[in-house]
């Protein structure tokens, strides 16, 4: 007889290259600010990583408004990359996850591969860094503004210098565009270069129109669809990747709202999973996928998160349905 | 008067609220929840963001809405009412709520109005709905035995509200409709002139569409009263999290910055907001293009 699972047995430790974390859920970039405004509802100590904004180096005044518009099951958004800089950053918003006891993920984000230097070098080398998710989907004004995510080369450079200027034992992650002819291809050259681990994936652009003014919506005219109207592209990438380069650190991102989403990017072969535009229809969302993840491990007879890692990939491989 | 120092961590609640009542009122909604928890925190010119469509909705986004009105748990728990316009999808889900439908609630969220320190004569201008919280605000100015003179307006009359209630709240009321349909025909900023002078209004306060809070500080500030606006800018999240509901501000030190309405609003000093450049990000902005940043 099959003794049920209890849900408080589950392990839910995952690893993720150097990086061990209590759980595998975080919060996604640009949806959580740098973690204050969400103490108000949980403990940011209880995720198993809260991810940063992408910090620039420089402040950063973002784009003019209407900078969001709501579409079918997600939204879009043309933010700009607002924020303070690094030296802010590094003063205020880092010190105070590291005081309460939170694993920061830092984004960065660069417009040049000397600003990607410059921010792993600041940030990969501050004590209590969890790990570095390096934000690509920039324009790189070395290149007539084309986006680093988009060209392999590119990417890989950008991976290069930020792996070769942050400390030993602070995994460096690339988060990667799924606006690509191959994305098997683009991951392929940044692990190449010396990423630890992917995250996958950034938003695919997007456009809405407004019949009223017959203009797009958006200030920035385009913007980033994120929301669960993205999840089946998140999962496609996170299984395809897992497929072609078995044993990388995956990060599933992409309209994760429920702990049942997040099991399927674990058993497509992700190690861990980000929580972003649900926080905004649900601000207690990190918190409760967790919750939920873990019921839904028990039920389906886990007995540690990293044991669903990758199950659907071994089962199709063996040719076994289950 | 205000400074931009976000408002972060102040201790808004989420809740399943239930509904107690939703009424029509003019064009409007009127809608009561039993939200525990919300009404013992909330200040006048706070919001609530209420989500729309249950919890598969495709509408992932809250709908924020100023706090009209807060009753401390009695009878039926604490309640929260707020007034809306059915325009979309979101707000056309709210009202078709019925009682005892849920509806999730986060707040209070953002910054209140600035109470006078000093028991001085106050004008609370609203435009449509957005008279809805300068209620709870004149009974605050009565405590601080300070005038409470309203001022409404709206296109028609069937887009006032409150003006009944008005009487009651304020020491006098001024409708104004852009159809005179009732009270004098124009816009809020006709009679405000006389009122400041009359009065010797030192404050005045307003809620309603962006063009009229512009104009009203305009007037405010020509009178040398101060003005305290609270914005109505469209929110992903309500809690400071997403920075799309951004707008330029003056801030202490003079550098204009583009600031969350949710959290450093939504109530502005009038004169700190540059009205003119909303939906834009004006020169010399912190961060702007040119200045070091992008």
């Amino acid at each position: 007889m099959v003794v049920a699972l209890r849900p408080a047995d589950v392990d839910l430790v995952t690893e993720l290259a150097d990086a061990s974390l209590a759980n595998p859920v975080m919060t996604a970039s640009g949806c959580a600010a740098s973690g204050q405004e969400l103490q108000q509802f949980f403990d940011v100590a209880e995720l198993g990583a809260v991810v940063t904004k992408s910090i620039m180096r420089d402040a950063r005044s973002g784009r003019a408004t209407p900078r969001m518009a709501e579409t079918p099951s997600g939204m879009l958004n043309s933010i700009g990359l607002q924020g303070p800089g690094i030296n802010a950053f590094l003063a205020r918003d880092l010190p105070w996850l590291l005081q309460h006891d939170a694993r920061p993920i830092v984004s960065i984000a660069g417009s040049s591969l000397g600003e990607y230097a410059e921010l792993a070098r600041r940030v990969g080398n501050t004590p209590g860094v969890a790990a570095i998710e390096v934000n690509i989907s920039c324009p790189n004004v070395e290149d007539r503004g084309l986006v680093f995510a988009c060209d392999p080369v590119q990417a890989g450079r950008v991976l290069s210098v930020v792996r070769r200027d942050t400390a030993r034992g602070v995994p460096v992650f690339a988060k990667l565009s799924p606006d690509v002819t191959s994305i098997v291809d683009i991951a392929r050259s940044v692990v190449e270069a010396g990423a630890d681990g992917l995250v996958l994936i950034n938003t695919l652009l997007g456009l809405d129109i407004d019949l009223a003014t017959m203009r797009p919506r958006l200030g920035g005219v385009t913007g980033g669809l994120s929301g669960p109207a993205i999840r089946p592209v998140a999962l496609r990438a996170v299984w395809q990747v897992a497929n072609a380069l078995p044993g990388i650190p995956l990060i599933g991102v992409g309209g994760i709202r429920t702990g049942v989403d997040a099991l399927e990017f674990l058993v497509a072969g992700a190690s861990a999973v980000q929580v972003g535009t649900a926080i905004f229809n649900d601000p207690h969302a990190p918190v409760r996928v967790l919750a939920e993840l873990r019921t839904e491990l028990a039920a389906h007879g886990f007995a540690r998160a990293r044991d669903a890692v990758g199950f659907a990939n071994r089962s199709a491989a063996r040719g076994v349905l289950v | 008067m205000v400074s931009t120092e976000a408002m972060v961590g102040r201790g808004a609640v989420q809740v399943d609220g239930e509904v107690l009542s939703n009424k029509r009122v003019g064009v409007y909604h009127h809608l009561t929840l039993v939200a525990d928890g919300i009404a013992e925190r909330t200040k006048p010119g706070n919001f609530v963001a209420l989500s729309v469509g249950g919890a598969t909705s495709a509408h992932l986004l809250r709908r924020a809405f100023s706090i009209y009105r807060v009753r401390p748990a009695g009878v039926y728990g604490g309640t929260v009412e707020v007034v809306f316009a059915a325009h979309g999808p979101g707000t056309q889900w709210l009202a078709d709520r019925q009682p005892h439908d849920a509806v999730n609630v986060v707040g209070p969220l953002g910054r209140p109005f600035a109470l006078p320190k000093e028991p001085v004569a106050c004008a609370l201008v609203g435009g449509g709905y957005g008279s809805a919280p300068l209620f709870a605000l004149a009974e605050k100015l009565r405590e601080r035995s300070c005038g409470a003179h309203m001022v409404l307006g709206a296109a028609t009359e069937s887009r006032l509200f409150g003006a009944l209630e008005a009487k009651r709240a304020a020491q006098s009321v001024t409708v104004t409709t852009e159809d005179g349909s009732v009270g004098i025909k124009g816009l809020v900023t006709d009679p405000l002139p006389g009122l400041i002078a009359r009065h010797s209004i030192d404050v005045v306060y307003s809620c309603g569409p962006m063009g009229m809070l512009s104009a009203v500080t305009r007037v405010a500030t020509a009178h040398g009263a101060w003005s305290q606006t609270a914005v109505e800018e469209s929110m992903a999240c309500g809690i400071g999290v997403c920075m799309t509901c951004v707008l330029p501000v003056i801030g202490d030190d003079g550098v204009t910055k583009m600031v969350r309405s949710c959290v450093e609003g939504p109530v502005f000093a009038g004169d700190k907001v540059r009205w003119d450049d909303i939906g834009t990000i004006p020169a010399g902005t912190f961060g702007a293009p040119g200045m070091g940043g992008h």
